[in-house]
């Protein structure tokens, strides 16, 4: 099966500072991907790449090829607002909009002109329900999204992305600052979701990786020491470096 | 398509209107300068500038004792406002309470939106009649004008000063007590030192407000066109002989007026571009 | 030692007396006018017209001048100042383009208010024969008033967390629609407290609003009849002593207003703080 994205030697720029080296990587379909690594080796960079986000900050700029179901994602007839829409994305801290649960969930299809309320309101219980936030505000729909705990704006940021029914989701450390039962939730239904989506996740720490992935990709200061199953990279890594990250000797 | 149509034209649509103040700015100076500079060339720049008599009727119109005027009347302004406001800010950003700050700060926001007739008002009534009686003259005079203004003053010094001062690194003053030093030595040898750009920013800023009021002062200083002796003698300044005459003024008159408001312009343009150039440099540094 | 102790303690004493003496000076001019104003005030000088030049009757006519004026010069100068803010904060960087919008408002800023009478009354009065009229006043204030919207407004739009932009753009939405529905809503209570700071402003004017706006004490029939502001209305009386009764009572009403609108004003800044906070 061919993957759903690929990197194709990636040389990421800010200003002169260069972020990535010559990245190549292969985003499997209906998998999860865990990409593992030092603080600054480029991860965050890489995410915000694949969904072009980077071109937000002011200086960055990318060198190589990224392709999405086999098209360069930077291709004269990709919009880039469609492509975000179909490569969605959560970000470290829970960063739900200053207005309603229902609204927060709702403001990606109403982007795409979606008036309908019953739609709406099907969506909004049909990404909820998935983020496993349904039960705990279906009765407070409309009140402010700011005062859920930490970790239920985490998840209603989730459930605002699969809202828009993307077809990869990218995860820069969304468990960071979560306490562990908030953190075993959103594992749960990571497991659930990539039966239905592609999965790139930026783990807050090995043991994550561990858990939930498939694959895992080893970056090092803006390389790519090694990619390979789970099981393979953790029980036996090819390099030196990728074993003294996981057993903890750096990072 | 429509989409794309809708992002072009919002960008456009908030770049014309940012071009307005640009605009404003150009009209402003055009229709100002095309209507007094005629008189002023007639006349004479330097017989205008430095002319001692105002005679509308004969059509005589040198604006020196105005100039003299305003000069004095703001310098007397910042004598009284520039002290106050800077110990008031310090007090606000170091000694005040969090509960005498939390009444301090809108009372003084306050004091900045009374209108200022109310403080011209005021100052008949109150100040004028107190320097008639200790210490001589009319009572409207540089002086009266002085106090109220350097009252009118004091929101722009303090906020602003207040502002630079709560802007400085904590480390600076934690260092200086670290030292040995008591309080206020480090206020006086690091934190006003520190902060010394914006504070003669909010100097300046505050001196531009005093030079270009001009209802609160028509009521307390007199308006005679003369050079004053003393600070107890009434004066005109630039803003109240275009406030005075220009209910009646028509023809060169009125034109002399408006030439008035260029000299004026300048010199609020010239302070003005200093306190951006101070608090730029500041950015730079 | 003892030297510095002592001078801490001066340091400290005329510090504090300065403070106090400011509040002082505050808490008199405002008392006063309070004192000799409140008492004037009713129902019947609110809303009756002046009568024998404003030595009898009330002020009805200068309020509804006041406030006329006032909506036309927010209402012309909102979408100016707003979409200058959001132009300098959203749509460009930092370069020659922005230092002269941003020097262009500092400049209006320092202009003296009478001279933004003088451009009014050659601009709005003379060159496109408004004559003496609301409108003219009202668009002079608005040229007034630009500065205060334009600081006001891009100090709002850039406290909103970068965050919420991100957000809106990894949701597939364009600029537009990532200001008008993320940016926008979140900066309007800042937005909300230069407009009303704006509007004390305008209320307060009087060299510019006597040069445009004339000084009719008839009720307004139109946007082109001349008005009488209240500030101007208060000048006179006061000035050329036609009714201090009436003209305390004028005062006071302008000082509760500005007093009422520097209270909601600190409502929506300290809220919008708070908001931000979390």
């Amino acid at each position: 099966m061919p993957p759903k994205m690929a990197i194709r030697r990636l040389d990421f720029f800010y200003e002169k500072k260069q972020a990535l080296f010559g990245l190549s990587l292969d985003i499997p379909a209906n998998g999860i991907l865990a990409m593992i690594g030092p603080g600054g080796s480029g991860i965050t960079t890489t995410l915000r790449a694949l969904n072009r986000l980077y071109e937000l900050t002011p200086g960055a700029r990318m060198e190589g090829e990224i392709l999405l179901d086999g098209k360069s994602v930077h291709g004269a007839d990709v919009s880039v607002t469609q492509l975000r829409r179909r490569v969605g994305m959560v970000f470290d801290v829970p960063t739900p909009l200053p207005v309603s649960i229902f609204d927060n969930v709702a403001y990606g299809p109403r982007l795409q002109g979606q008036k309908s309320k019953k739609i709406l309101e099907e969506i909004a219980e049909r990404a909820l329900t998935q983020a496993t936030l349904w039960d705990e505000v279906k009765d407070r729909q409309h009140t402010p999204a700011m005062r859920l705990s930490g970790g239920q704006q985490q998840r209603l940021c989730i459930a605002r992305m699969l809202a828009l029914e993307p077809e990869v989701i990218l995860l820069d450390r969304p468990c960071s600052g979560l306490d562990p039962i908030s953190t075993a939730k959103i594992e749960d239904s990571l497991t659930l979701l990539k039966q239905q989506y592609t999965i790139v996740i930026a783990p807050h720490n090995v043991q994550q990786a561990g858990r939930v992935a498939d694959r895992v990709a080893f970056l090092l200061s803006g390389r790519l020491i090694e990619e390979g199953p789970n099981g393979e990279v953790f029980a036996n890594p090819r390099d030196p470096r990728t074993s003294d990250y996981i057993t903890g000797r750096f990072g | 398509m429509m989409k794309t149509f809708r992002e072009k034209l919002s960008g456009r649509v908030f770049f014309a209107l940012a071009v307005s103040s640009i605009a404003a700015l150009a009209l402003i100076t055009l229709f100002i300068l095309v209507k007094g500079l005629p008189v002023i060339r007639s006349v004479g720049l330097f017989k205008f500038i430095f002319g001692m008599r105002w005679a509308p009727g004969r059509g005589e119109f040198g604006i020196f004792p105005m100039i003299v005027g305003s000069v004095s009347v703001t310098l007397g302004a910042a004598l009284a406002g520039v002290p106050v406001g800077i110990c008031c800010a310090i007090f606000l950003a170091e000694f005040a309470p969090a509960p005498l700050r939390n009444i301090f700060r809108p009372a003084i926001q306050l004091l900045a939106g009374i209108p200022s007739v109310v403080y011209g008002f005021w100052g008949l009534l109150f100040v004028v009649p107190l320097i008639r009686d200790h210490l001589g003259g009319p009572g409207l005079s540089i002086l009266a004008g002085s106090v109220i203004l350097g009252i009118m003053i004091l929101p722009t010094v303090i906020s602003i000063s207040e502002v630079s001062l709560l802007a400085l690194p904590r480390q600076y003053k934690e260092g200086a007590l670290a030292l040995g030093m008591t309080h206020w030595q480090a206020i006086k040898s690091v934190l006003l030192p520190a902060s010394k750009s914006g504070i003669v920013a909010a100097v300046i800023l505050g001196l531009g407000r005093a030079i270009g009021e001009t209802m609160a002062v028509i009521m307390v200083l007199g308006n005679a066109v003369a050079l004053p002796h003393s600070i107890l003698d009434p004066v005109r300044t630039l803003t109240t002989n275009i406030g005075i005459e220009m209910g009646y003024a028509a023809g060169e008159h009125q034109q002399a007026l408006f030439a008035t408001g260029i000299v004026l312009f300048v010199i609020i343009m010239l302070l003005n571009s200093a306190a951006q150039f101070i608090t730029r440099e500041k950015k730079h540094k | 030692m003892k030297k510095a102790r002592r001078r801490e303690k001066l340091a400290r004493a005329v510090i504090w007396g300065a403070a106090l003496l400011v509040m002082g000076v505050l808490l008199f001019i405002i008392a006063h006018v309070l004192i000799k104003g409140l008492p004037v005030l009713s129902w019947e000088f609110l809303t009756a017209p002046a009568r024998d030049m404003g030595r009898a009757g009330g002020i009805a006519s200068t309020i509804v001048g006041t406030l006329l004026l006032t909506a036309v010069a927010v209402a012309i100068a909102i979408p100016f100042g707003v979409g200058t803010a959001f132009y300098l904060a959203e749509y460009t960087k930092e370069g020659a383009v922005t230092r002269i919008i941003r020097f262009s408002a500092e400049s209006l800023a320092g202009i003296p208010s009478i001279v933004y009478g003088l451009f009014g009354f050659l601009f709005f009065v003379v060159y496109l024969k408004m004559g003496w009229s609301i409108l003219s006043g009202g668009l002079t204030l608005a040229f007034m008033i630009l500065p205060t919207l334009v600081r006001t407004a891009e100090e709002a739009i850039r406290t909103v967390p970068r965050s919420y932009r991100e957000v809106s753009f990894s949701l597939g939405a364009t600029k537009w629609q990532t200001i008008a529905r993320a940016v926008f809503p979140s900066a309007l209570r800042g937005i909300a407290n230069g407009i009303i700071l704006s509007v004390g402003r305008c209320i307060a004017e009087t060299a510019a609003v006597i040069l445009t706006a004339g000084s009719a004490l008839r009720m307004p029939a139109s946007l082109f009849s001349s008005a009488r502001t209240m500030a101007v209305h208060f000048y006179t009386l006061a000035y050329e002593g036609i009714s201090m009764p009436n003209a305390y009572g004028t005062a006071a009403l302008l000082v509760l207003l500005i007093f009422l609108i520097n209270v909601v004003a600190n409502a929506l800044v300290n809220r919008f703080v708070a908001k931000g906070n979390k």
